[in-house]
């Protein structure tokens, strides 16, 4: 009974082997992913095959543009007037705004200065375009033109005229991919400007919302509310709009709230973006002042220290009274 | 001989359009809808002709699609393995189905895939995938007659010598 099985199973054979070789490639899958999810490989394979890479990008960003473009030229010229008059207002308005923010950072400038502060801050700042193209099937990363090669590094931030992108988390020779502010895994340091409230703003995944979370109770949030980057941690400078409180909801433990932002920047919009340069130094504790006394070797012996508590305070004073 | 080589011509630069038509960006409200390209030409080619695509081309075709989307490496090639590998096992039943039965068959297939997209997706803690994008297999099984069309079309001319097959 066995072997008239045999003989007749070339098909059932074939079959089990193929199953083999499946059950094969998901094994080798599965360690793919578990490995890369650990080491992160993928970047470092993309990274040496980007000289392939980019162009399949560019190519595959193509089309949109061509559309676009063609869109361009197909408009209207009495649209084209229009919006070239309304340019003008704004750029009128853009300039006189700016001869009054310059004017406020010369007095920014002489104040801090006064103050003794070192860290001026000085935006160096990179204009990058966009390549559009569909990284993954939600859209929280975006992909710019510019890479390692133009002196990109991962960590930069990435800001548009009206806010906080995100940040680079990853670059090729010519281009780099950003973590927009909505990813899940991406966090703000940010500051409720009506109150000075210091908050961190997570990304929920949902284009037009981040939460501020483990806010107490009672704080002082309303809707409306501006919240712009604290500058705490060093990575974000300070004073970009990162977004407008939509509402506020208690948390899910109930016992903190949680404010929902719409955010600033405009995410699904912007062509071109601004990478700004590292701080040049990065805000830390002062150094510790240099000691100021009498030297060591003119402490007093052990026989004169015997009352421990009022030894400091003799050594102190003459310091503090000496020039 | 030539004919064989222009098939694989064919082959390869139908893999290279689906790839470049998976990356390129579409209107933001019917992003999720965008059928699975490279799965849609893979199930062409399997039910087409067994000797030119396996278990392991799928397999090497997703890695590709994976260092391309830069997501996690591994995951598309797994699920195009896994769905080469249900189209090879039915190919005799699904070759001679008609077209609409073979589209609820595509639906089925494309079904699964996104399940198991989900579950790895799951697995490796990334957020859940926009509920729309449920609506990219069905999307897929009605692009699937044109995809298959125009494919066969293609294929007929290069072979020449036959008449259009009709299924």
């Amino acid at each position: 009974m066995a072997l008239p099985q045999q003989e007749s199973t070339p098909i059932f054979s074939d079959a089990t082997a193929g199953t083999l070789r499946l059950i094969a490639y998901l094994a080798l899958a599965a360690v793919l992913m578990v490995l890369d999810h650990r080491n992160g490989w993928l970047h470092q394979v993309r990274y040496a095959t980007a000289a392939a890479i980019v162009p399949v990008y560019r190519l595959a960003a193509a089309p949109a543009e061509w559309v676009h473009d063609a869109g361009t030229t197909l408009t209207q010229r009495r649209k084209l007037v229009d919006e070239n008059r309304q340019l003008h207002e704004a750029l009128l308005l853009a300039e006189a705004r700016l001869d009054r923010l310059d004017a406020v950072t010369r007095q920014n400038a002489r104040l801090k200065e006064l103050l003794d502060t070192r860290r001026l801050l000085g935006l160096h700042a990179q204009l990058a375009r966009l390549i559009n193209v569909q990284l993954g099937p939600t859209r929280d990363r975006i992909m710019l033109n510019a890479g390692a090669d133009e002196g990109v590094h991962v960590g930069q931030v990435v800001i548009d005229g009206h806010g906080v992108m995100g940040q680079i988390t990853e670059t090729l020779p010519h281009a780099s991919i950003v973590m927009l502010v909505i990813d899940p895994d991406h966090a703000v340091p940010v500051v409720f400007s009506r109150t000075g409230l210091r908050g961190i703003a997570h990304g929920t995944g949902d284009p037009d919302q981040l939460t501020v979370p483990n806010l107490p109770l009672s704080a002082d949030v309303k809707a409306g509310d501006t919240l712009v980057t604290s500058g705490l941690g060093g990575r974000f400078p300070a004073g970009f709009p990162v977004g407008t409180v939509t509402g506020i909801q208690r948390g899910s433990s109930g016992m903190f709230a949680e404010a929902l932002v719409k955010p600033a920047a405009h995410l699904e919009r912007s062509g071109e973006v601004l990478l700004l340069q590292d701080q040049p130094d990065p805000v830390g504790p002062p150094a510790p002042a240099p000691a100021v006394g009498p030297p060591a070797s003119l402490a007093p012996t052990s026989a004169t220290r015997k009352p421990a508590a009022a030894a400091p305070a003799t050594r102190a004073a003459p310091a503090g009274t000496r020039p | 001989m030539n004919r064989l080589r222009a098939q694989g011509w064919a082959f390869w630069v139908a893999i290279i359009a689906s790839l470049l038509l998976m990356l390129m960006p579409l209107p933001v409200v019917i992003q999720p809808l965008k059928p699975y390209w490279p799965a849609l030409v893979l199930m062409y080619w399997a039910l087409e002709s067994t000797d030119q695509v396996g278990v392991g081309l799928a397999f090497c075709v997703g890695l590709a699609a994976d260092l391309l989307n830069g997501a996690l490496l591994g995951d598309q090639a797994l699920r195009l393995a896994v769905l080469v590998f249900i189209a090879l096992r039915f190919r005799s039943r699904l070759r001679f189905f008609p077209m609409w039965q073979q589209a609820l068959a595509v639906w089925l297939l494309l079904l699964n895939n996104h399940v198991l997209q989900a579950l790895i997706r799951a697995f490796a803690g990334a957020p859940a995938m926009p509920a729309l994008s449920w609506l990219a297999p069905a999307v897929g099984a009605v692009v699937w007659p044109f995809v298959f069309l125009l494919l066969d079309d293609i294929n007929t001319r290069i072979r020449g010598k036959k008449g259009p097959r009709t299924t």
